[in-house]
């Protein structure tokens, strides 16, 4: 009995010994905060991090391959413990989360009937699954065999709902879906997400510039998620009260039920959002990443400016807006009028972008108050150029520089100022008794409504081709027409007449007639000999269109190496990039494509910003894979739609004619509450090539 | 030669320590989901399996049997098992780093593992010579690697087909580790 204790304990102590000697002998150094981050690891070896085991998963943290949070079973504590092991925030790297891009489920035609098969991976290798769509989901519900937390369920219409708060972000889902339906992604890759060839979207975010998954917000103001709703639109666009008011919707023109019955009313459902929040009297949170350390300059705080300032910023980078003006919006705070956008309501939007952490300096000018060269000695790593379109283009007409003659956007700049109280000391503007405005774009349409409201009754539109070809957006154009505008349609001005003060008195145009179609698609206007006609006029406003102020170039070092093209707007390496000559200079907006749509200016800054953290992560700014930019999906564009009954479109509310006209009290309303329900119960939802059948009654 | 021979397959096929014996369940359910991580298990398994078999022969022969106490068999074997696990880690960490890798989380698995105890056993139960244990250690552990990755891939192609609710996962999965054994079972009339 003695002997064999003795045995056993001599047996441990020579095991202790030797594993003793050969723990100093085999020593390999080990960081010693892998020790410490696998003590706080839950120790569990579920491989559910997707490393082999807790010591691996360790060592992943401590090589930086993984972030503090890594462990999926140990909870918020652990991360914390390990993120003070490592001297790190707790969130410095952003949570993953399962999002699931394919809505069309049961709703997508059949072609095949499998029998006896139970598993996505299996279909997709037997002709690619048994619907017509071959991009959407299979619906046998791999993913959820293969989610370990319980956080993924086939839903009622036949794809995956993910669970976002039981979702850990392992990726398990992603590796199974044969399909690549489901992705782990963070918000930031969800933000840089831009439209592919591949994706599951309706053809409207195909259109939208800004690229807003329209259906996915309509669908949730259905179902009466009013703050999910704004929080789909704040993914893709900052500025929607903005937007939700002064958007020409390109979107509704592409809308499917628009081939069968009326377009949906997608931007008045965005307003509708929009003022909800607004009126609910409390913003929603805007999450941010962790801060990256870089820090980018916006020159220009209009809607590109902001728009990319407000990415950057959800992108954990720090940002600081130079603007011109003395306040910022560009131009929808000075080029639209009150009446379309309430300096209130904007004042309002800009607020939330600023309070997420974003400096702005207002009245400081680039080429005269900075220049790149000092943006970069004041420590930024990145530029950005969002410095619109603010010259107007001259008229070319004998006369042009008589008093009483403008030109539309210095019109429009310098009531607003005046009106804001923005320029206490200049003199208004003199206004007229009748009043002339040549040019058919949106330029044109606000002043001669603003000139309305300043009580001129006599207030005319000259365009040099019909009612068809003007480029304002259509409500524009009626609301004009309602508010007693006269439109002298194929007349273009050939000279101002001036009296012995030098003051415009008259304006003489020659009658137009079309002639054949130009480059644009539109008919060209051809002078018709000997109709010059004169016209009463002690007011003109020349608004023919605009295009960047690129004089700074001339008077900065740096800024002369900017390429700038021959419409003087600036040069990008590629549309996709929005990436300057000049590697750290980016551009967007109106500066980059010449005088365009809010919405384009948006779409444009978020695009800079991808771009700019690229850059700044040291990649390669290249454009996206697969890239939708500009075009259509051939199959999800219809002839006909099936399955459509005609349901009336939502009307927008207005102000009446009389009321309006008296002043510069928002014109357009919001629709009720109830015609919102209504008017997103004829969205069809539609995906890529599915969509949802109105029910006849 | 030939008794070598026939012992070897005698090891693998007809004794096999999985569908034979039924040593090892654990791992054999526990790392059968994929063949990534069946291939790891069976490779971390032969070399635990020789390592321990050739160790616990000798510890046997001159320690256990040497002093009349073999009684205490079992609980040495787990002794000097596990220290073996320990002592190979850390050597494979300083000198094979590649291999310290590729085996990863599986080597301290096999610390528990009741198939390198078994092998261990059944060496001294059938008096095997040294050279003998060291053949059947290795044979043994080739078995076990053999029908861990055969169930592997016969589990990943369960995962394609419809099986009946109460059958799911673990229970389909014992259903066809028995079917599996009752396949080795034939092996039975080679010997």
């Amino acid at each position: 009995m003695v002997e064999a204790i003795l045995v056993m304990l001599g047996l441990g102590a020579a095991a202790g010994a030797i594993l003793g000697a050969a723990s100093k002998v085999f020593y390999v150094y080990e960081d010693p905060r892998i020790a410490k981050v696998e003590s706080c690891l839950a120790g569990a070896n579920c491989g559910g991090c997707g490393f082999a085991g807790c010591s691996a998963a360790a060592v992943a943290v401590v090589a930086g391959q993984a972030p503090p949070n890594v462990c999926i079973v140990a909870g918020a504590e652990a991360a914390a413990n390990v993120a003070a092991v490592m001297g790190m925030e707790v969130g410095a790297a952003e949570p993953l989360r399962s999002y699931n891009t394919c809505r069309g489920g049961e709703r997508a035609p059949e072609k095949y009937d499998y029998i006896g098969l139970d598993s996505c991976r299996a279909v997709s290798m037997l002709f690619g699954g048994k619907r017509e769509c071959e991009i959407g989901c299979l619906g046998y519900g791999d993913c959820v065999k293969a989610c370990q937390f319980d956080a993924i369920h086939l839903g009622p219409d036949g794809f995956p709902v993910v669970d976002e708060t039981k979702c850990v972000g392992c990726g398990a889902c992603e590796r199974a879906c044969p399909k690549g339906i489901l992705k782990v992604q963070t918000m930031s890759d969800r933000l840089l997400h831009f439209n592919r060839q591949d994706d599951r979207i309706a053809p409207c975010t195909q259109t939208c510039p800004a690229q807003i998954d329209i259906p996915r917000y309509i669908h949730q103001i259905k179902s009466g998620d009013y703050a999910g709703a704004v929080t789909t639109i704040r993914e893709r666009n900052p500025l929607l009260l903005s937007c939700g008011r002064v958007c020409p919707h390109p979107c509704e023109d592409y809308c499917r039920r628009a081939i069968e019955d009326e377009a949906v009313s997608i931007n008045q459902l965005k307003r509708f959002a929009a003022d909800w929040e607004m009126n609910s009297g409390a913003r929603l949170p805007v999450t941010c990443a962790p801060d990256t350390g870089k820090k980018v300059a916006i020159v220009g705080a209009g809607p590109a400016g902001l728009s990319c300032a407000f990415f950057l910023r959800r992108l954990g980078h720090s940002v600081t807006i130079y603007e011109m003006m003395p306040k910022l919006g560009g131009m929808i705070r000075y080029g639209i009028p009150e009446y379309r956008l309430p300096k209130e309501v904007l004042q309002w939007e800009i607020d939330g972008i600023l309070k997420m952490g974003i400096d702005a300096h207002t009245n400081v000018r680039l080429g005269r108050d900075f220049e790149l060269g000092s943006l970069v000695a004041a420590g930024f790593d990145a530029i950005f150029l969002g410095i619109g379109a603010w010259r107007d283009y001259d008229l070319g007409v004998e006369g042009e520089n008589l008093k009483g003659v403008y030109t539309g956007i210095s019109f429009l700049t310098q009531f607003a100022k005046k009106q804001q109280g923005d320029a206490p000391t200049e003199e208004p503007i003199p206004i007229g008794k009748h009043c002339v405005v040549v040019g058919g774009g949106n330029t044109a349409i606000d002043c001669v409504r603003t000139l309305r409201r300043l009580g001129v009754n006599d207030v005319s539109i000259l365009y040099r081709r019909t009612r068809k070809e003007m480029p304002a957006n259509m409500v524009e154009i009626e609301a004009a027409e309602h508010e007693g505008v006269n439109f002298h349609f194929l007349a273009a001005p050939t000279r101002c007449i001036g009296d012995e003060n030098g003051r415009v008195k008259q304006i003489e145009f020659l009658k137009m007639e079309l002639g054949e179609p130009d480059a644009s698609g539109r008919r060209r206007p051809v002078p018709v000999e000997g109709s010059e006609t004169i016209m009463e006029a002690d007011m003109v406003i020349s608004a023919i269109g605009q295009g960047p102020d690129v004089s700074f170039v001339k008077d900065g070092k740096r800024l002369s190496d900017l390429k700038i093209t021959r419409w003087s707007t600036i040069d990008a390496l590629d549309p996709e990039t929005l990436q300057t000559n000049i590697p750290y200079v980016f551009a967007a907006g109106d500066a980059y494509t010449g005088a365009s749509l809010v919405v384009e200016a948006i779409g444009g800054g978020r695009r800079a910003a991808r771009s700019i953290h690229l850059y700044l992560s040291g990649k390669e700014v290249t454009a996206p894979e697969k890239s939708l930019y500009k075009e259509h999906i051939p199959e999800s564009i219809f002839e006909s739609v099936e399955g459509v009954t005609k349901k009336a479109r939502t009307p927008m509310p207005e102000l009446p004619v009389e009321e309006r006209i008296k002043s510069f009290i928002e014109s357009d309303l919001v629709i009720s509450e109830k015609d919102a329900l209504y008017e997103a119960g004829r969205c069809l939802n539609c995906c890529r090539t599915c969509y949802d059948r109105d029910l006849v009654v | 030669m030939g008794d070598y021979i026939l012992l070897a397959i005698s090891c693998i096929l007809v004794n096999n320590i999985l569908l034979a014996q039924y040593l090892g369940n654990c791992p054999f359910l526990g790392t059968s989901k994929k063949m990534e991580t069946a291939v790891g298990m069976a490779m971390a398994v032969v070399f635990v399996g020789v390592m321990a078999g050739v160790i616990t022969w000798l510890v046997n022969k001159y320690l256990l049997v040497n002093f009349g106490i073999e009684f205490l068999r079992t609980i040495t074997f787990i002794l000097v098992i596990a220290a073996l696990v320990q002592f190979v880690e850390m050597f494979l960490k300083k000198s094979i780093p590649g291999l310290y890798a590729g085996l990863g989380i599986f080597l301290p698995l096999i610390t528990t593992n009741c198939a390198v105890m078994g092998l261990c056993l059944i060496n001294i139960n059938e008096e095997y010579s040294f050279l003998e244990s060291l053949l059947t250690s290795f044979a043994f552990a080739v078995g076990f690697g053999l029908a861990l990755i055969l169930f592997a891939g016969v589990r990943e192609k369960i995962l394609l087909a419809r099986v009946p609710k109460p059958l799911q996962d673990t229970s389909i999965a014992l259903v066809t580790a028995g079917i599996l054994a009752l396949t080795f079972f034939a092996f039975k009339g080679m010997a």
